[in-house]
């Protein structure tokens, strides 16, 4: 996709200022076409700012969008070749679901017959069949959300926009709509930009993601990457889970590098990092990279961390506290230096969870290859 | 107690007990009562209504065939049509601007807007006398036309309330579906038919209802710019009183409440009643 991907959206140098407030800070990004692309952030961020002003419904402060090639500036939203799912739906609660997805093409004059075919179609992509007659008000919010995506697929969108669309769906309907928005998208092939503040949402669906802090792209990558990979502390911190300890780089060759945390211990990496000799850096590392041991288990810790020199990627503590969440099990562990470190252990067996129990004393290993070095 | 309640009272059935049905009971005769007596009176076969002296219809023909209160019912009724649709335009529109739009002066006009329901009616009344005679408004004009006036003045009293319906209803509006239908295509014109005024439409209707019946039963304002060919129901009705109460007056009445409460009626079964009691 790389090689020949095909801007379809073309963000230069965006800035968007309400009064004093920078909501978009000169953000520049491409979204390719035919991708599932995410924009991620806290909210307040700016990133339904940035989706309002590809849709029209803001102007550009500074910079300019391109939509297929075309500058969009001084074309309003009602002329752009996109649409969108709005964060309530929006679906007209006067018109029956048929009325609202025929609405665009009413407007658009396109003929009667026509309009029924594709209505139909539309409704049909969406599991709605049948739902032609019904009201809004007589419909679940997950069945509203589908009008309103019907709505806007009816109209061919180049590019489909959707701000927060699982956002008002309780837990298990939105795990479904991932999957379903994710095979909707591939079988359609158009380009999806979605806002979100839920990181589950954004790397189960996204091909690309974009993750959005003070109006400024903090990241741009494939969800592995921007888990596995993490370009600062605050994408490390707001994608998943994580451990962060401050450090100084003691070693950095090619093949390896060392950090000392204070906080943490020794770390080993089996690769180099580019950062200064003896520079500040942090530490990076997921709960569910660390390994959990009993004490006593500790031959089977030094051959599992044996990927390190002694001393290093190794720590002990006192399990202060525990939660168990049924597939895995989280513990917040009390280190000798006395920070704290998150672990998750997966409960592979139904009795996992009964092998640890608070102020149990532990020790824990993790590969060389599992920290990450950041440099800001 | 007892008699009421076969099964135990819940703790949130007030409904059922017996001091709240006392207390409603109450109430209904409060409201009702004058208006039972007016419509039992109008059937009372005596010149002078003070005493019940047996049943009769006669006055209800003799309503029917007064001329002259047929006139003012008329002029009444149309009256009351033209000062609705001009109040629901106006009244519409300017709920919509102040809404939507930023323009100088917006707050001073937001403010003024209701201050014909706030002055005092005859205040008002005396105000349209004195203009009326001040620009020397025709009198001689044939029908319609020499409703002028009225109409005008019951329009002054009746649009702020379209306008207050509207806006509250307004304020419930979901900025989102105005964006959705631009979105989809739609011009600043199709927006605003195609969705904002279905959505206003139950405070449209309740407005119609409250200016119509405002224009229709307004005494006050209507004596001070009513002139000698323009009586109106209600004038008429002032007018026949000062004579005597005859069960003629209490026929005429209940006629003109029947015909109000049926056009309410007709007017929340076109829209549901829900859709309205939704905008307040």
């Amino acid at each position: 996709m790389t090689e020949t991907a095909r801007p379809i959206i073309q963000i230069q140098n965006v800035s968007k200022r309400f009064g004093k407030v920078t909501a978009v800070d000169n953000v520049t990004l491409d979204i390719n076409a035919g991708e599932f692309f995410v924009l991620l952030g806290p909210s307040g961020c700016g990133k339904t700012t940035l989706l309002r002003m590809i849709a029209g419904f803001e102007l550009p402060s500074e910079g300019k969008i391109l939509i297929d090639g075309h500058d969009m500036a001084g074309i309003p939203p009602n002329k752009r070749p996109v649409n969108m799912v709005f964060q309530s739906y929006a679906v007209f609660p006067h018109m029956s679901v048929a009325d609202n997805v025929a609405y665009g093409l009413k407007i658009a004059g396109v003929k009667g017959g026509e309009i029924k075919d594709r209505v139909a179609e539309a409704l049909e992509l969406v599991k709605l069949g049948g739902f032609e007659t019904r009201m809004p008000d007589q419909m679940s919010g997950g069945q509203r959300q589908r009008v309103a995506l019907a709505r806007s697929l009816v109209m061919r969108p180049k590019v489909l926009l959707l701000d927060e669309p699982l956002s008002a769906l309780d837990a298990k309907l939105r795990a479904q709509m991932q999957f379903e928005l994710s095979d909707l998208q591939e079988k359609v092939g158009i380009t999806f930009v979605t806002v979100t503040h839920d990181q589950d949402e954004a790397l189960s669906m996204a091909c690309r993601i974009g993750v959005i802090n003070k109006g400024e792209v903090a990241q741009l990558a494939t969800p592995s990457d921007l888990y596995e990979y993490p370009a600062n502390r605050f994408v490390a911190d707001f994608v998943g889970s994580v451990n962060i300890f401050e450090g100084k780089l003691t070693l950095d060759d090619p093949d390896k590098a060392a950090v000392d945390c204070p906080g943490l211990g020794k770390v080993y990496l089996n690769h180099g990092v580019t950062g200064p000799h003896g520079a500040d850096v942090w530490i990076a590392l997921r709960p569910e990279k660390i390994y959990l041991h009993v004490p006593g288990e500790g031959k089977a810790v030094k051959a599992a961390a044996q990927d390190a020199p002694d001393g290093y990627n190794f720590a002990r503590g006192k399990i202060k506290g525990m939660s168990y969440l049924g597939d895995i099990t989280l513990f917040e562990i009390e280190l000798e230096s006395g920070a704290c470190l998150r672990v998750s252990r997966p409960n592979l067996s139904r009795h996992d969870q009964e092998d640890f129990t608070w102020g149990d004393k532990v020790s824990m290993h993790w590969r060389a290859d599992s920290p990450v070095v950041l440099l800001g | 107690m007892a008699l009421f309640a076969r099964t135990p009272v819940a703790p949130l059935e007030y409904s059922r007990t017996l001091w709240m049905r006392l207390w409603v009971g109450a109430v209904m005769i409060f409201l009702y009562a004058p208006l039972v007596v007016l419509v039992i009176f109008s059937f009372n076969d005596s010149k002078r209504n003070v005493v019940w002296r047996g049943f009769t219809t006669k006055y209800y023909e003799k309503a029917m065939g007064n001329d002259q209160l047929v006139e003012a019912l008329l002029n009444s009724l149309t009256i009351a049509a033209l000062a609705t649709i001009v109040s629901l335009v106006l009244g519409a529109v300017a709920a919509v601007m102040l809404w939507r739009f930023r323009f100088p002066l917006k707050s001073a006009i937001d403010g003024t807007i209701s201050l014909p329901i706030i002055v005092p009616e005859i205040c008002l009344g005396v105000a349209f006398l004195m203009f009326f005679a001040a620009v020397n408004w025709p009198t001689d004009l044939i029908w319609p036309f020499n409703l002028g006036a009225i109409t005008i003045a019951h329009i002054t009293f009746c649009f702020p309330f379209v306008t207050m319906v509207v806006r509250s209803r307004l304020a419930t509006f979901n900025r989102e579906q105005e964006e959705a239908a631009k979105d989809l295509g739609a011009s600043e014109w199709q927006v605003f038919r195609d969705v904002l005024i279905p959505h206003i439409k139950p405070a449209l209707v309740a407005g119609a209802l409250l200016s119509f019946t405002l224009s229709l039963d307004d005494f006050v304002i209507t004596y001070f710019t009513s002139g000698p060919d323009t009586i109106t129901f209600p004038v008429k009705v002032y007018s026949m009183v000062r004579f005597s109460v005859t069960p003629e007056v209490n026929a005429a009445s209940t006629l003109l409440i029947l015909l109000t409460v049926a056009l309410t009626f007709v007017a929340l079964k076109l829209q549901g009643v829900k859709a309205i009691a939704e905008t307040h």
